[in-house]
């Protein structure tokens, strides 16, 4: 039970497991709306200077917008291409010892520090773009496999003596019985990684990786607050807007009989 | 690319020992500030709202879209507000632990058994009674973890919150960012980040022990 595990992703875990309620699926997207027009409605409200001018606009932003998507996509279709295979093979192994170093492995990476990571990578090897793709995938790899493997687990051991019996392979029992039968919980895994990258795509700015963090840090360091709140609460929307679009695809996708 | 030395990292570490267990402390108190006032305030708000179901989903709608806003953001937005340093960090902090919180404590509080419930109404307990008697102390295990959880997630959030002057060992991991390219700078951000990591797992295993202590005793197992 997503409640109870004590991980770090727990949050996000916890913000995603179940069905989204029907306040969460409306609430999200007029909390946005609200929000954005608020914004927009203040900084035409206010005069800017022409630092603030040379950011505030469509085109700075919009691009801003596009390599903080651009990122996050990019991350988290790398994890689930990547994660979700291992996840199965480290399952199909029934190596206890190699399952076992997998979790202790998952449970290490949680507790570091995605600053840490992020930073430390641009140190060993290089700034910018490809150094917060792979950092934002290492990060979200094994979370996703262990929910991977947690859902295949929980699959009923019934069910897959049942199927067994009925004469199909074990790659039919996986294709047809077990993944659909752990979709929810890899689904919810998902849409953690998703929201999280939104999240580290942030940090990303640190290492000349683009997205809206540069507006946050920019708008810090030239204590020009309209820029700064202007790049928080789009950075905020954002990740707001993902978390409601994969609740809406996991309430979407759920096999009927679960 | 910077090399790496085992036997400079050594010297870097004895060097600056003081510091490093200076920051180690600095970081463990500012979590643990912010998990105690979230743990007042969640187990206050759960108390307010597990029984009242229009208001219990509202709580918990919001809390679990505040806890998507990316930490950097917020932690940006508090700052033309409360200024840099310990304040901002805080208030995120708590802000962050309040999800886990509150979820677990409506949680904790719900699955109590009704049997239990009803044999405490049956020996006169009132409501309120039974709810601060009987139903939280069979709720605080949950609730504790709930509180573990929000201090995982807070040892990390609170090295970004370095960013904006907070206290911790954030501090070096950012030192190490900003002399990129010099020797030390790995060494800075390497320490920072193990120790950050350090810290997580001892304090994941402190609280395995809070959680055996503060249980009541009839129901340890």
């Amino acid at each position: 039970m997503a409640v109870l595990t004590p991980t770090k992703n727990a949050r996000l875990d916890a913000a995603a497991g179940g069905r989204m309620s029907l306040l969460r699926s409306i609430a999200s997207p007029v909390l946005v709306a609200v929000a954005l027009l608020a914004l927009f409605v203040w900084l035409g409200s206010i005069p800017l200077d022409s630092i603030e001018q040379r950011t505030l606009n469509a085109d700075y932003i919009v691009a801003r917008v596009q390599e903080h998507l651009g990122l996050t996509v990019a991350a988290s279709a790398l994890v689930a291409v990547l994660a979700i295979p291992a996840g199965i093979a480290v399952y199909r192994s029934k190596s206890r010892v190699f399952r076992g170093a997998m979790l202790g492995l998952a449970n290490i990476g949680q507790a570091t520090p995605a600053v840490g990571v992020v930073i430390l990578l641009a140190i060993v090897w290089q700034t910018g773009y490809t150094t917060a793709l792979v950092a934002l995938v290492a990060y979200s790899f094994l979370p996703v496999l262990r929910n991977t493997l947690t859902g295949l687990e929980q699959v009923d051991a019934g069910v897959r003596e049942s199927a067994r019996g009925m004469g199909m392979t074990p790659n039919q029992v996986l294709r047809r019985i077990e993944l659909p039968l752990a979709s929810p919980t890899i689904l919810a895994g998902l849409r953690t990684s998703l929201v999280f990258c939104v999240g580290v795509a942030t940090i990303a700015t640190f290492i000349n990786a683009g997205g809206l963090g540069d507006m946050i840090v920019n708008g810090l360091k030239l204590q020009r607050y309209p820029v700064l709140v202007s790049g928080a609460v789009l950075v905020a929307a954002i990740a707001i807007l993902i978390d409601w679009a994969a609740g809406l695809v996991e309430n979407a996708v759920r096999p009927r009989g679960l | 690319m910077t090399g790496f030395d085992l036997s400079e990292l050594n010297e870097f570490l004895g060097r600056r020992m003081d510091d490093i267990l200076e920051l180690t402390g600095e970081h463990l108190l500012v979590v643990i500030i912010s998990v105690a006032i979230a743990l007042v305030l969640g187990i206050a708000i759960g108390l307010l709202v597990w029984d009242r179901p229009i208001a219990r989903s509202a709580s918990l709608t919001a809390a679990a879209i505040a806890i998507t806003i990316p930490s950097l953001a917020l932690l940006a937005l508090l700052s033309p507000v409360l200024g840099l340093g310990w304040g901002p960090t805080i208030v995120a902090l708590v802000f962050y632990s309040l999800l886990p919180i509150i979820r677990n404590t409506v949680v904790g509080l719900r699955e109590v058994p009704t049997h239990i419930l009803e044999s405490a109404r049956g020996m006169g307990m009132g409501r309120t009674r039974v709810l601060l008697t009987t139903q939280l102390p069979i709720a605080w295990p949950v609730i504790l973890t709930g509180a573990r959880v929000a201090a995982q997630l807070t040892i990390g959030i609170a090295a970004i919150a370095a960013y904006v002057a907070g206290p911790g060992l954030g501090q070096y991991i950012f030192k190490g960012l900003s002399s990129l390219g010099s020797k030390n700078a790995l060494n800075y951000a390497l320490t920072g980040t193990v120790a950050v990591i350090v810290l997580a797992l001892l304090v994941d295993g402190a609280f395995v022990l809070i959680s055996r202590y503060t249980t009541s005793r009839g129901l340890r197992a």
